[in-house]
């Protein structure tokens, strides 16, 4: 499969990073050719992980198709699970509680902490300190248990399901919420303190990995990629779903363009989600957590396509339906699998440290990008 | 007072009574020999037990807590499984040099413990050029990372190593300078010498502010040295997946394992013996009262204190920061720590001529 | 632009083209053998639609054909349209758009993957998630492999 690797007479060097290696966080494989320690090209060689879950949606029912995106983006599957269970619902034109809307997008937001934490933690990790991953699993630990707590699971919630929620919150939800709230505020400092002001850390992420607007936009890089590029791309925004237009928060942009201001929207997300669950967690409205569905789904003809942002960036469905209980073809439009592409063009002419650095932003999840 | 010095005097002339003056040396060299392996070996026992600890304690875990009493024998418990693994070696590695990179390491290591005076009369060899003894050897140890990586037939272990020679011989310039500036003060190559010198105070309190710059660029330079993070370039897990010893399995990892913390150790006692006074108790001028009542503090607390403590720093720096990327780090030698370690030392030497130190 | 004014403006721009509301956007389909580049050119440097950002690229097989369906929005305007063009079942070839919209490179060397359909131009046109020797196309409706099986 792959060519024989030697060097060639230039002096360059060509290095297998992966598909075991302790910096791609999962088996991405990329073929880099080194000029010294500076990379001259980057190659990815993806599809260790490929599931084809695609085509397993196509002959999985409406209710069960839901559940297979969980294992696209591990860390944001309750977004994954919502942007299906909300494409079916526009198929069926069914009006969902405002119950469920409301703790669908609060479990999203918590999702959206939990997985920018891991990052953080996973970043620092591959710029060679280790301690920050344990103080980011500290405060990961109080929400995967408040999930465990509603959802039943700390990582695949599967929660969702077309019309609703699973089931309703646990009595003590709110509180834990709100809890976690005042342990994170308070935490939040620390982070800046550990790392962010750290002198090695800023020489290593500024002026690194530079994308340009116009290159944000023609990769089709989204999320806090695209945003530390100066790219406004937050569908939460520009295109509100769920309940997202009843409350208030900012759309981060830093026009930087270099590693370090990807670092930073994924640090002000994080105060921005705590304010939406902060406006959230108080007024969650009564009544019920599911709209009455029928038994077998069926979508009418036709073809859907919704947008969501997950922590990654944006995640979109195109679902065509020929009217049976199956979808007819499913495409998910993976935030990572476009994020990825950008990848070459920024590593190019840098060191490897950078590589990592690079990578440590992008914020890679190969079973996102594999599908 | 307790002291070492009678208890070697006596074992002398007890070994004297019994034979010949040829017997009583290869006798005493043999004594002095198990008790360096048994001595580096317990080092290397304690101070990953401790670095695992202390990783623990910043890290908010609780670390080794199921071997023994605290978790005292983990490391032990360790070291016998990786005695006892398969000696494995890669196909197509120069087979050689593979083998020989590890003890090349570790005996580097070894040597440089012989000079180093770890209490107050116990020293393996008083050599009267202790300090240029030290900086000479220690520089040998790249050669063994430099073999491990280029026999080990992998790019990365070859990067690591690459890299590896680069930082150890820049950082080996701003050391020396560092060791340089204390030996100016003291006139003298001799660690005893340079000891004894410190009786009415530490160099780091006498020598004014060129001391205490000479003991953070000696701290940085013997940081990047040893191949700790934030300078572990050769390492690098994250970049590189391991450095030079990719490799290596078994006792051949064990070993590069061990010689790493041996050499904390001793750039760490090196560092307490110029800037801290080895054993010299904490003394102060001419306030005898006081420093009578140090002295009751047994030499070799004192020298293991100072170290361990120095350790302790290192094992600090190591668990708080990021890496440095590896031209920001030739940077950082080149472009500043030279400079200002060059500038220093002409400025310690202006403080030694006009003898405005203490 | 909303969703009637960009359909009277892509009416008046492509009237060879059939345009319908689709359920979220415009859709604007073309037959085989239409100028592809040249179209995407003109929604790309069109000042009034400036669709610069494609983001989803994909092909749907409707057994008697292939679809390519490309979703675009424009970051100025923010309004979206979905462009479909048909391919020959038997010949699949199309024009790759790896030149103008860099993402596409990627999305393209999936479709080959997966669907067998042959970009023009493209300049690593190779498998991506399977092993380049896999014998097939697995999105296709009649791929079939009784070993590895992916019905449930």
């Amino acid at each position: 499969m792959f060519e024989e690797i030697k060097t060639s007479n230039d002096g360059e060097l060509v290095i297998n990073v992966g598909p075991q290696h302790p910096a791609t966080h999962g088996v991405l494989h990329l073929l880099i050719t080194l000029n010294g320690e500076t990379i001259t090209k980057l190659e990815p060689n993806l599809g260790y992980i490929h599931r084809s879950i695609e085509k397993m949606c196509e002959s999985l029912s409406y209710r069960q198709f839901i559940y297979s995106t969980s294992r696209m983006d591990y860390l944001s599957s309750h977004m994954n699970n919502h942007a299906c269970a909300m494409i079916v619902e526009k198929g069926l034109q069914v009006e969902i509680p405002e119950r469920a809307e409301v703790i669908r997008v609060l479990i999203s937001e918590l999702t959206r902490l939990a997985s920018h934490q891991l990052w953080w933690g996973a970043m620092a990790m591959d710029l060679g300190a280790l301690s920050p991953f344990f103080y980011s699993f500290r405060e990961r630990e109080v929400i995967t248990d408040i999930m465990e707590e509603t959802c039943g699971a700390r990582l695949t919630m599967n929660y969702i399901v077309p019309g609703g929620l699973m089931a309703d919150i646990h009595p003590n939800f709110v509180k834990r919420v709100k809890d976690f709230i005042i342990q994170f505020n308070s935490k939040i400092d620390e982070y800046d303190q550990l790392v962010t002001g750290n002198i090695i850390f800023q020489n290593r992420m500024k002026n690194v990995g530079y994308l340009s607007p116009e290159d944000a936009i023609s990769y089709g890089t989204t999320g806090p990629v695209a945003r530390g590029s100066g790219v406004s791309c937050d569908i939460r925004k520009l295109y509100p779903y769920s309940a997202y237009n009843k409350v208030k928060f900012e759309e981060i942009l830093e026009t930087g363009g270099d590693s370090f201001a990807r670092y930073l929207v994924r640090i002000k997300e994080m105060k921005q989600s705590i304010s939406i669950i902060e406006q959230l967690i108080d007024n969650i409205p009564e009544g019920d957590f599911q709209a009455k569905t029928k038994a077998v789904l069926k979508l009418p003809k036709g073809e859907f396509y919704q947008r969501v942002e997950t922590a990654r960036g944006e995640l979109g469905v195109y679902l065509v339906s020929e009217g049976g209980t199956t979808p007819y073809r499913i495409k998910f439009r993976s935030p990572g699998f476009s994020n990825l592409s950008a990848l070459n063009h920024m590593v190019k002419g840098h060191k490897i440290g950078d590589l990592v650095a690079i990578m440590g932003t992008l914020d890679l999840v190969i079973p996102d990008i594999d599908r | 007072m307790f002291s070492f010095q009678n208890m070697t005097q006596e074992i002398h002339s007890w070994l004297s009574s019994l034979m010949s003056e040829t017997f009583v040396m290869l006798v005493e060299m043999t004594i002095v020999g198990i008790l360096a392996i048994a001595l580096f070996a317990f080092l290397g026992l304690v101070l990953v037990y401790m670095e695992r600890k202390v990783a623990a304690v910043i890290q908010l875990r609780k670390g080794p807590n199921r071997v023994g009493p605290f978790g005292i024998f983990q490391t032990s418990a360790d070291t016998l499984k990786l005695v006892l693994k398969e000696g494995f070696m890669p196909d197509n590695v120069d087979k050689f040099l593979y083998k020989l990179a590890p003890f090349v390491v570790m005996i580097t290591a070894m040597l440089i413990l012989a000079p180093i005076p770890f209490a107050k009369g116990v020293q393996i060899w008083d050599i009267n050029i202790g300090v240029f003894y030290l900086t000479a050897i220690s520089s040998i140890s790249v050669i063994g990372i430099l073999m491990a990586g280029w026999a080990s037939n992998n790019k990365y272990s070859l990067l690591g190593a690459m890299r590896s020679g680069a930082q150890i011989v820049s950082y080996e310039l701003s050391a020396g300078m560092a060791v340089l500036s204390i030996v100016v003060l003291t006139g003298s190559l001799n660690l005893g010498d340079i000891i004894a010198s410190q009786e009415d105070g530490w160099w780091i309190f006498k020598g004014h502010i060129p001391a205490w710059i000479a003991f953070i660029i000696y701290i940085i330079a013997v940081t990047a040295e040893t191949n700790r993070a934030p300078f572990d370039m050769a390492e690098a897990e994250s970049e590189l997946t391991g450095g030079f010893h990719t490799e290596y399995a078994g006792m051949r990892f064990a070993l590069f394992f061990l010689a790493e913390y041996i050499n904390i150790f001793i750039v760490c006692a090196i560092g307490a013996i110029l800037f801290f006074g080895g054993w010299m108790p904490f003394h102060i001028g001419s306030w005898t009262a006081f420093n009578h009542v140090m002295d009751f503090i047994p030499s070799f607390m004192w020298f293991f204190g100072k170290t361990f403590f120095l350790i302790f720093l290192i094992m600090w720096f190591r668990w708080t920061f990021p890496r440095l990327r590896v031209d920001q780090l030739l940077n950082l030698e080149w472009k500043y720590l030279l400079p200002i370690s060059i500038f220093n030392l002409l400025l310690m030497t202006l403080v030694a001529i006009k003898g405005w130190h203490f | 632009m909303g969703n009637e004014e960009l359909i009277v403006k892509l009416q008046e721009l492509f009237p060879a083209a059939s345009i319908i509301q689709g359920n979220d956007w415009p859709e604007i389909s073309f037959e085989s053998g239409a100028d592809f580049l040249s179209t995407i050119d003109v929604l790309k440097s069109d000042q009034t639609l400036a669709f610069d950002y494609l983001f989803c690229e994909t092909c749907v097989d409707w057994k008697t054909h292939f679809t390519m369906v490309y979703h675009l929005d424009s970051t100025r305007f923010r309004h979206n349209i979905v462009l479909k063009y048909k391919l020959d079942r038997e010949t699949p070839e199309i024009d790759s758009l790896s030149f103008v919209y860099r993402t596409s490179e990627q999305h393209e060397r999936e479709i080959f993957d997966l669907f067998g359909i042959i970009f023009k131009g493209h300049p690593n046109l190779k498998r991506i998630l399977l092993t380049e020797d896999w014998v097939g196309y697995p999105l296709r409706k009649d791929y079939d492999d009784p070993i590895n099986m992916i019905k449930l």
